[in-house]
């Protein structure tokens, strides 16, 4: 390659809301029912059926637009975006083109050159469309309309990123300010965040932006990165052998590291994009966005300043902790209840995040109550039981939520006090085990560790490592 | 006792009184169905047994004392744009002719809480659009009062069967004028309430910014004590309007003393029917002889309310229509190669030409490049009529004029030429692009022999003023007489 090339890339995101009903009718938005449960004649697209728009949504879409610094069309209006294809029962989706409820906002975000803000050009709310099932057997399609009409935002973004980690940084950004705002769980994976990629490629220093492509099927971070690598190489490529890029939808395969083109603009549909008569227009007044900035929760960059202000932890442990809703919530919660923040984090930032690394877990996952991991924090510091009893309860508490006191209880792991016990326990390994005994005296201090093995592994693991080393030097200076 | 003859609020107080049962209404219009469906075909669907079956189960509420409202008994057809749970809702189109809902319109439903026998679902153009009943694809209805004409449209059925006494009243449904055209073409009454009065929760949309349901029926004081049955605020419809003074009845005062009435001028020009201005002038001379200010003026912007009608609901329409494809229910080509092949013979096959038609001209105007032309334009031209409309209304509390430019057409005569069929609906479109109420009320007959109406048209949420200005003149006009045909099918039944 004898030319530099910039990539250039915007990002279309849909994001999935929380929502308890779907955005135009009453319908559950549960995920996995039995095909077409969650389903009425309004998301079935019957005749005659009309939307009627979730209050929640324009809510949690105000939310996402504020807290990315968006402004608020306070006149905003649905739009229908005609095609046909059977996921779609109305051949329409209701959607935003003219008057998108966000506008103008923008994040910002960390690179390696310092910090920089990725504009965000609109977020506009939509439905979700139902998913066809190919019954290869059959030789025929099914449709469950389960999603259908669960609601979506699409954040648009502008041209701004140059690079496949400033789109991580980005989504990154996304997913954290929407998970704390607690308007999606934003899990790439299970679909309910999706994002597009629109990329390009340009000589460095050009001033024009070349042709882009959109890639679509991208549902982890690693699948977003690498096809961004994919595509920038194949656009680079073609340019190098002096042929043009075709502006057109591909459709990335993780699998085979390619991507496929879908189809091209010439072929593109014209979606007779009009406002919907059956909805009107979404007003939203300055006492609404008020109050909608009132309830926003504290974001990731406040909660990280305040972790570190108030609890005293690390800013690499606050970065790690507020990099996930469910960590950040399983902290306060602990420390709530303990009094005891170190700890908390200690146990977070330790056994936990081991355990879900060993177990391939996301964060998301954890099944476990911060009242459990409480109790844990309290018995250790009472010393009813040490730290490495405490490790294995705790990894029961992982697995199954455990009660720890009770598991304690019922496993009789309560550290022995009973310090007769303990000597007497301590005079046998010392006399079972001269030769360790001449060492320790000779001055092999591995001895000592020995001893104090021997005693807790007779001890079955309940003794107070402390008393353990005192009383053995004891004995031992005789 | 002529059963047939009463008005549908006669019949319930007959029914209320116990001196008639539903039952025996309905075995009386199930009775002139018989006599005269094969000449006229006003329905799609006669529901027999279904309507006995309401009959003896209102009967019973009416007796226990549960149910006791005006209508209650009172056999009814539905325009078959209404959906109706476990009943055929074909919208006169092969491609519902196997539709059966899974749930009730909103209108429907509050009919039945006051108490209403279904009897059927009648006729209309495909999809409502037309304006004779032509284009239905289960046959044409004839004129009750000539059956070499057609019923008017697209509520012809319902209008139809009104005046051939197969039911005592019907819903119709009004977009350009489809109550109020039929109504005038049948000799009957008919009210195009304001948008957003009556629910269109589960009526199949054809253009649903202009769509209002409404009752058909033989007087003005049965179309009153109707609308007020069906109207309802809807959280199912977000166009649905909570209004509060919904007691039509209480409008039903003979007293038109220095009530402030227009006529267009532009609606008495070139184009319409002498005979028609004539029953026009005559009418509003009742009015004015009952105390009424009248007087002409110029209301404007007239001529483009067609243009602008056909874009927007057009484009509306290219769109609603969308979802039958075949796919989920109604009709699907018996032969196909793949999905988009499956699409285009089943639409192809399911949609008659005057829809088609419609869907090519929307999709035409709604696409990319001819947008801001057409329908951006025509959504301007609305906004205009209706600040023409606020201006008179400073001026008046009802305008009066024609429903139509002539009376009912022969059969045959109108499909031929689509511009010049549209163009009969001038007198009705611009009510609907400006969201008003407007009425029909019969007020002669021409030569042949066939009804005139008189449009009354009031300010938005203004319904009482012209229930008041055609009940008014309803009682100086004296009884309307129903067509030789209806009359003469009673008298062979006896």
């Amino acid at each position: 390659m004898s030319k530099q090339y910039e990539t250039v890339i915007g990002l279309e995101v849909h994001v999935e809301l929380a929502t308890k009903t779907k955005i135009f009718c009453s319908c559950s938005t549960a995920f996995g029912g039995a095909p077409n449960t969650h389903t009425c004649p309004v998301c079935t697209g019957m005749p005659g059926s009309l939307p009627v728009l979730n209050k929640q949504v324009v809510e949690y879409a105000m939310a996402v637009g504020l807290a990315t610094n968006c402004k608020i069309h306070q006149y905003s209006k649905f739009d229908r975006k005609n095609y046909f294809y059977p996921d779609n029962p109305q051949n329409y989706q209701i959607s935003q083109l003219y008057l998108p409820i966000c506008y103008e906002g923008g994040v910002e975000i960390d690179t390696p050159a310092g910090k920089k803000v990725v504009r965000i050009h609109e977020i506009h709310m939509e439905e979700d469309a139902g998913k066809l099932i190919h019954d290869e057997w059959e030789d025929c399609s099914l449709v469950d309309y389960n999603r259908s009409g669960v609601p979506l935002i699409e954040i648009v973004s502008e041209p701004d990123m140059r690079s496949a980690d400033e789109v991580i940084a980005y989504l990154d950004k996304l997913r954290l300010i929407i998970q704390y705002l607690g308007a999606s769980d934003c899990k790439l994976q299970e679909g309910s965040m999706r994002a597009d990629v629109n990329l390009s490629v340009r000589e460095a220093g050009a001033e024009k932006f070349g042709t882009r492509t959109e890639m679509k099927n991208l549902n982890s971070f690693k699948a977003i990165a690498r096809a961004i690598e994919g595509e920038r190489a194949r656009q680079i490529e073609l340019l190098e052998e002096g042929k043009q890029v075709i502006q057109e939808t591909r459709r990335w395969d993780d699998n085979k590291e390619y991507s496929y083109a879908m189809r091209s603009k010439e072929d593109a549909q014209d979606y007779r994009y009009f406002p919907d008569p059956d909805l009107v227009p979404v007003i939203i007044s300055d006492e609404w966005i008020a109050k909608i900035k009132a309830r926003q929760p504290e974001l990731r960059t406040e909660k990280l300043e305040r972790y570190k202000k108030e609890f005293d932890i690390p800013d690499y442990d606050a970065q790690i902790i507020t990099g996930s809703k469910t960590l950040a919530d399983l902290f306060e919660e602990t420390t709530a209840i303990c009094r005891k923040p170190k700890k908390a984090a200690n146990w977070i930032l330790g056994e936990t995040l081991r355990l879900l690394k060993e177990k391939e877990l996301e964060p998301e996952e954890i099944r476990f109550s911060a009242e459990n991991l409480a109790k844990l924090i309290e018995l250790v510091d009472a010393g009813t039981i040490n730290s490495s009893v405490a490790k294995d309860v705790f990894a029961v508490i992982f697995e199954e939520d455990a009660d720890p006191e009770r598991y304690v209880e019922e496993k009789g792991l309560k550290m022995v006090n009973d310090e007769g016990a303990l000597q007497s326990v301590i005079e046998e390994i010392v006399a079972a085990n001269p030769q360790s005994v001449a060492d320790y005296k000779g001055g092999k201090q591995k001895a000592m560790g020995f001893l104090v093995g021997q005693t807790m592994k007779a001890m079955k693991g309940k003794a107070d490592p402390a008393a353990v080393n005192r009383i053995l030097k004891e004995i031992l200076s005789r | 006792m002529d059963l047939l003859g009463m008005t549908a609020v006669e019949l319930g107080r007959k029914i209320k009184a116990k001196e008639v049962s539903a039952t025996e209404a309905v075995q009386a219009s199930l009775g002139q169905i018989k006599a005269l469906e094969e000449t006229l075909n006003c329905y799609v669907t006669v529901d027999e047994e279904g309507a006995l079956e309401q009959a003896a189960r209102i009967q019973k509420k009416i007796e226990d004392g549960t149910l006791s409202g005006p209508l209650a008994g009172v056999p009814v057809a539905i325009k078959d744009n209404m959906c109706t749970e476990g009943l055929l809702t074909t919208c006169s189109s092969k491609i519902l002719y196997n539709f059966k809902p899974t749930y009730t319109a909103e209108a429907v439903k509050n009919l039945q809480k006051a108490g209403a026998v279904i009897l059927g679902k009648t006729n209309m153009d495909e999809f409502a659009m037309g304006s004779t009943t032509e284009t239905s694809a289960f046959g044409v209805t004839k004129n009750p009062w000539g059956t070499e004409h057609v019923p008017g449209g697209s509520s012809g059925g319902s209008c139809a069967a009104v005046a051939a006494e197969e039911c005592f009243y019907a819903l119709g449904s009004d977009t350009g004028g489809s109550i109020r055209q039929p109504s005038s073409f049948c000799g009957v009454t008919g009210i195009k309430p304001t948008y957003g009065t009556v629910s269109r929760y589960g009526l199949i949309a054809y253009g649903s910014s202009l769509d209002q349901i409404g009752p058909v029926a033989k007087d003005v004081t049965d179309c009153a004590a109707v609308l007020e049955a069906i109207t309802s605020y809807d959280k199912k419809d977000s166009t649905s309007v909570l209004r509060k003074d919904t007691d039509f009845t209480a409008a039903l005062v003979d007293d038109v003393k220095g009530m402030r009435i227009g006529i267009p001028r532009d609606y008495l020009g070139e184009g319409l029917d002498p005979e028609v201005e004539a029953a026009i002038r005559k009418a509003a001379g009742i009015l004015k002889d009952k105390g009424a200010k009248v007087e002409e003026f110029d209301l404007s912007l007239v001529e483009y309310a067609i243009p602008a009608y056909y874009v927007i609901a057009s484009a509306e329409a290219s769109s609603n229509l969308a979802r039958f494809d075949g796919i989920k229910y109604g009709y699907r080509t018996e032969e196909y190669d793949g999905l988009h092949n499956m699409y285009k013979k089943s639409r192809s096959e399911g949609f008659g030409p005057e829809v088609k038609r419609r869907i090519m001209l929307g999709s035409f105007v709604l696409s990319s490049g001819y947008y801001d032309a057409y329908y951006l334009k025509a959504l301007r031209t609305k906004a205009l009529i209706k600040q023409a409309f606020d201006r008179a209304f400073e001026k008046y509390d009802v305008i009066l004029g024609p429903a139509s430019p002539s009376t009912a057409p022969r059969l045959g005569s109108s499909l031929e030429d689509p511009l010049k069929m549209y163009l009969g609906d001038i007198y009705t479109i611009s009510v609907n692009l400006a969201g008003l109420p407007g009425m029909t009320v019969p007020c002669g007959l021409d030569s042949q022999g066939l009804p005139i109406g008189v449009q009354l048209i009031g300010d938005c949420f203004k319904e009482k003023n012209i229930i008041r200005a055609g009940y008014a003149f309803e009682q100086a006009r004296g009884a309307w007489k129903a067509p030789e045909l209806t009359e003469r099918a009673k008298k062979g039944a006896n």
